[in-house]
């Protein structure tokens, strides 16, 4: 395949950044999305060019760390997976695709698509984990759990923190993100004992580092690599309210 | 802003139901019924909670898009083709329409009634009847009423969810309520503007 690719290119932090076009021919479909931008270093080192700065590291769609905008999706345009399980066999001969980093404030970019996403670690730190004593692993049926709510547990919980969410939102909200991390919690007994501290921590950190309110548009949920539902934003608004 | 979105929802229909004895040839019903609803007492508290539900429903609304919009400074060179609620892109606007369209209504019918703008409060049925003979009002009614559609449809599953009612029993039928609902009260209104336009 021939692909024309328009990639933000930023040198640092402060740097104002410009959309450079790059020309790829020889693209293979059985590629993957970052296989095809490894080809285009490669092709950039051998220039002695800068080499476009992208953030990866599982490249099997469990880091969470690839995320980037491509043609007006986060992730790109095939639903429920991450850029590393994006296959080149999803674009056409002759397309033109457009990379562009997370667009929100508290995800400033470091260098071309890669953006600082330590806003979601701050959340975290904020709440989003139960304070156990450490030791050996407790007795497992000590604790009886419901199946469904194990199982809604567990649907929260594979949330990557990739930030597809705030990309994806039109007010670059991190709801979706911040109900699924309270919602893994507030679904089993353990996390029950700190629910009121962890939820209002959290949504006062969320608004501490800047990012949109929820408008209940649904772009998360359609964008989520992991499929995380609308519903956690439900549950964070209960567990919120109970809180006070 | 949930909470004062659904009780400015449940005004709605009270206005509608008031405004279809416009439809009668007599302008008694309607003049009695204003008059009834500008001088019973627990109306006029209702009229304060009103007041008070618009000025949260539209201050909250404000802040919050200030602030979404403070959340991305810089913006995508391709536009977002994420699957959303399409009426739910554009929800400060259609609301700022709605409400440059409820102040206007207040100088019409509001502001005469407090005594801040001339007119005569025992007659706002002839006050009405001579709006909607003025074609340029009609237009704009119809085209707000429209935009208020718009406006309800998200807000009403909306306000489920951020009232955290978002649950799998009742999420099948939100859903279409607030399509009939948002379709219904404008529909309502419009119908009948269009009749005193029109036919009278």
């Amino acid at each position: 395949m021939k692909l024309t690719l328009k990639i933000w290119r930023q040198k640092n932090a402060k740097a104002k950044g410009n959309f450079e076009t790059y020309k790829m021919d020889n693209v293979s479909p059985r590629m993957a999305f970052l296989e095809m931008l490894d080809a285009l270093n490669k092709m950039l080192v051998e220039e002695d060019k800068d080499p476009v700065a992208f953030d990866h590291d599982c490249r099997e769609g469990i880091c969470g760390s690839c995320g980037m905008y491509i043609n007006g999706h986060p992730h790109g345009p095939v639903p429920a997976i991450t850029t590393c399980s994006l296959s080149m066999r999803y674009f056409k001969d002759g397309d033109t695709i457009w990379v562009e980093p997370w667009r929100a404030k508290p995800f400033p970019v470091i260098k071309d698509l890669i953006v600082d996403r330590s806003a979601f670690d701050k959340i975290q730190i904020a709440g989003g984990f139960i304070s156990v004593n450490t030791g050996a692993a407790p007795e497992a049926n000590s604790i009886l759990v419901q199946k469904k709510k194990s199982d809604d547990a567990f649907d929260s919980a594979i949330c990557i923190g990739c930030g597809a969410c705030v990309a994806a939102c039109k007010n670059a909200s991190a709801m979706l993100f911040v109900s699924a991390k309270i919602s893994q919690f507030a679904l089993l007994p353990q996390g029950r004992i700190e629910a009121k501290d962890r939820v209002r921590a959290m949504v006062e950190k969320m608004d501490e580092v800047g990012f949109g309110n929820c408008s209940n548009t649904g772009a998360c949920e359609a964008e989520c690599p992991k499929e995380i539902k609308l519903v956690n934003i439900a549950r964070l608004f209960r567990e919120y309210y109970k809180a006070f | 802003m949930a909470l004062a979105g659904l009780f400015l929802l449940t005004f709605l229909p009270l206005h509608l139901i008031i405004n279809f004895m416009l439809l009668k040839s007599e302008p008694g019903p309607f003049n009695t019924a204003a008059h009834f609803m500008a001088t019973f007492p627990v109306i006029r508290i209702m009229e304060i909670i009103l007041f008070g539900a618009i000025l949260i429903h539209v201050s909250w609304g404000i802040l919050l898009q200030i602030q979404n919009w403070l959340a991305r400074p810089v913006g995508y060179v391709r536009s977002n083709k994420s699957e959303t609620s399409f009426f739910s892109r554009f929800m400060i606007w259609t609301g700022a329409i709605v409400l440059t369209f409820l102040i206007l209504h207040w100088f019409n019918f509001y502001f005469i009634k407090i005594g801040l703008v001339a007119g005569n409060p025992e007659d706002f049925y002839s006050v009405v009847h001579n709006l909607f003979k003025i074609p340029a009002y009609d237009y704009i009614y119809l085209a707000c009423f429209t935009l208020l559609g718009f406006h309800l449809f998200h807000a009403f599953y909306s306000a489920f969810q951020t009232l955290g009612l978002n649950h799998r029993l009742w999420n099948p039928v939100v859903k279409p309520i607030a399509l009939f609902y948002a379709i219904i009260i404008p529909a309502g209104f419009a119908f009948i503007s269009i009749t005193l336009w029109l036919f009278r």
